[in-house]
């Protein structure tokens, strides 16, 4: 049993919010997670106390405005343990999709684009300060939280776990969505997590956890121009939710210079 | 053995006396667009007039040329599962005032009769009992579950593009390890007792008399078209050479293909792998201690004393192939293939163990020598 209590912090950078959630989703369970942690700073339960010093600080959101980037820096000072939560802190998030593009796309989508101040790239936090645990997920989910907080309370090491959706898939028995319907299923190349959510109501995964180990991108990519998915939506596939992080943009920018011209 | 022969309509006479008998009857049903072996209370429920497209990769139901609920031979799963779960707990660890208290998990079982194993799938079951009860360690929970099999088997009357069961000698008849055994005619069904259990059964069964010479000729003529297969897996002799070949540029090939995502051996009838993973309760008052399905091709399979045993996609697609088809041979006495052909239809970029053996054989330095 440790000593006190784990001090522990939960900051926001840019971010949509969900996965701060995986802490208050759990209902009466937050009462029991209350007992081994106390909360310094989470301003979504209310609680804003962002210079607090603590064990842990859990940090939802991608760095993209120079102010993530002071705060994040401000967090590392703070805290023993920095765990990154969710798509946006591990990888950049969906708002890395802006990395990817050449033009000048704040002038098409704002009125006024000189209002808007931010970074050229949306990355993870770890391209910036020393993570020590990265947590997955698009959103991460309660059970992948509590397992964490659960290790570092018994005092082992937090496993990290890069296993492929394909073999949560089979343990469920869900039927392949690839190979019946030639769905452009990423599991494959992506890590469990979500419990197969996809493949379980018939659909194809989208990625929303990210590389999995040893993620061999290029054959399952060939394998879906092999279905009949034209070039640019093999790179808009892996581009989804995870278009940041290494292997998923090698597809990008593999499949998306590739173009196909109608032949007369 | 004399066989039986009773009409299409009293099928479900099958069912009841099994589910009198205090049977939960497991078969295969259409679900997502594949055969899946599942509860049955009704036979409605098997999957009439369907039969399975199986290539490299690729699986689909079709509609059969007549109404049977047997014209189709594999699903991704078949046995496997309902007596090497995927997820089996194994202890519970409790905080009390005297300390911790460890509870062994029980063996949830019950009596279930299965219905529709093919050849292929009781020679994997063979081998599983091998390795699960006549081990040096058997499992309880297997076989507490095995105990309580009953098994109604059926002859392939046709052979999926996939299957290779000739090559390796377990099918297309079924000729062991089975409680009733049927074939499937156009009008109704042959039925032979292979134990005293499905004597037991048999006896209740009211209807049926002794099959006409016809009838026997058709039920032959059947495993003889099942016989007609368009892959064959090299004989076991010659696959023990291909533990000669460790640096086959093969290996690479595969490997490059190879999204290393565990499906073959997930859907492979023999393979028995698996991992443990502990969890806690938030309070840590609770503990479980689970066993899961696992696979070679998983990072974490090959993690021993601080070193990765097979870092490479390549390492792990030889480790599957050389266990399987050579290793297993010292291990079981036999191949652990049986030629259902799952893991060919269900890998989802298509590799095929039969070509991809045959390859890594045609290249062997000990074949060339004797050219
Ligand atoms: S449906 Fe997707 S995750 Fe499931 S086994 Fe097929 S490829 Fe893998
Ligand atoms: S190796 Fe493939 S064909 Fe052989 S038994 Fe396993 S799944 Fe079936
Ligand atoms: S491999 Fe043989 S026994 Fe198995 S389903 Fe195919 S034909 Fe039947
Ligand atoms: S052979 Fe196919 S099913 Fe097996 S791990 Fe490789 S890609 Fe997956």
């Amino acid at each position: 049993m440790p000593p006190s209590k784990l001090a522990i912090a939960i900051h926001k950078l840019t971010s949509c919010s969900g996965c701060q959630l995986a802490l208050l989703n759990q209902g009466i369970g937050l009462l029991d997670l209350l007992e081994q942690v106390e909360i310094k700073h989470f301003i979504e339960a209310g609680i804003n106390h962002f210079t607090a010093e603590v064990d842990i600080a859990f940090v939802e959101g991608s760095v993209s405005t120079s102010e993530d980037l002071e705060r994040v820096q401000h967090i590392r000072q703070r805290s023993k343990l920095v765990v990154s939560i969710g798509a946006c802190a591990t990888s950049g998030g969906i708002q890395a999709l802006r990395n990817l593009s050449d033009e000048n796309w704040l002038q098409a989508v704002y009125a006024k684009p000189e209002f808007v101040s931010s970074l050229q790239h949306s990355t993870g936090i770890a391209e910036h300060i020393k993570v020590d645990f990265e947590l997955w997920g698009c959103p991460i989910t309660v059970s992948q939280l509590n397992h964490f907080i659960q290790q570092l309370l018994l005092g082992s090491k937090p496993k990290p776990s890069g296993e492929k959706l394909c073999m949560d898939c089979k343990r469920q028995q869900q039927v392949c969505v690839l190979v019946t319907q030639q769905a452009p299923c990423l599991g494959p190349v992506v890590r469990t997590g979500c419990g197969a959510i996809c493949p379980t109501f018939g659909r194809a995964c989208y990625g929303c956890f990210g590389p999995s180990e040893q993620p061999n991108c290029d054959s399952l990519a060939n394998r879906f121009a092999g279905l009949g998915l034209m070039p640019i939506e093999i790179a808009q596939r892996f581009a989804a939710i995870h278009s940041h992080s290494p292997p998923f943009k090698d597809q990008y920018q593999r499949w998306q210079t590739i173009h196909v011209r109608e032949v007369e | 053995m004399t066989k039986h022969f009773f009409a299409r309509q009293h099928l479900n006479q099958l069912f009841n006396v099994l589910m009198d008998s205090g049977y939960q009857v497991v078969g295969p049903t259409v679900k997502d667009g594949a055969i899946v072996f599942t509860e049955l209370a009704r036979v409605e429920q098997l999957p009439w007039g369907w039969q399975e497209v199986a290539k490299p990769g690729h699986y689909h139901l079709t509609p059969s040329r007549k109404n049977l609920c047997f014209a189709w031979n594999t699903g991704p799963q078949a046995l496997k599962p309902w007596l090497f779960k995927p997820e089996q707990p194994l202890w519970q660890a409790e905080q009390t005032e005297q300390g911790l208290c460890f509870r062994q998990a029980p063996a949830k079982v019950t009596p279930i009769a299965v219905v529709g194993l093919r050849g292929c799938d009781l020679a994997a079951l063979k081998l599983q009992d091998q390795h699960f009860i006549h081990g040096p360690y058997p499992d309880p929970y297997y076989q507490a579950q095995r105990e309580q099999l009953f098994i109604i088997a059926v002859n392939c009357a046709q052979s999926a593009e996939t299957c290779f069961c000739v090559s390796t000698g377990d099918g297309p008849a079924a000729t062991h390890s089975f409680d009733l055994l049927l074939d499937e005619l156009e009008d109704g069904y042959l039925i032979g007792v292979g134990s005293e259990q499905g004597q037991a059964v048999f006896q209740q069964l009211t209807l049926g008399q002794q099959a006409t010479i016809d009838q026997l000729d058709i039920a032959q003529q059947q495993l003889a078209d099942a016989s007609q297969q368009q892959r064959h897996m090299p004989d076991e002799h010659s696959l023990l050479k291909l533990t000669e070949n460790l640096e086959h540029p093969q290996w690479q090939d595969v490997a490059d293909r190879c999204l290393a995502c565990g499906n073959c051996t997930l859907v492979c009838p023999t393979c028995f792998c698996s991992k443990q993973e502990s969890t806690s309760d938030i309070k840590l008052q609770q503990a479980e201690q689970v066993r899961l399905w696992d696979s070679c091709f998983s990072e974490q399979h090959g993690y021993i004393a601080g070193k990765l045993f097979r870092p490479e996609i390549r390492h792990r697609y030889r480790q599957w192939l050389l266990h399987k088809l050579a290793n297993w041979q010292q291990q079981y006495g036999r191949s652990g293939c049986v030629g259902c052909g799952r893991c060919i239809s269900w890998c989802p970029v298509g590799i095929d163990l039969v070509a991809e053996a045959q390859t890594l054989l045609e290249g062997s330095p000990h074949e060339s020598a004797h050219r």
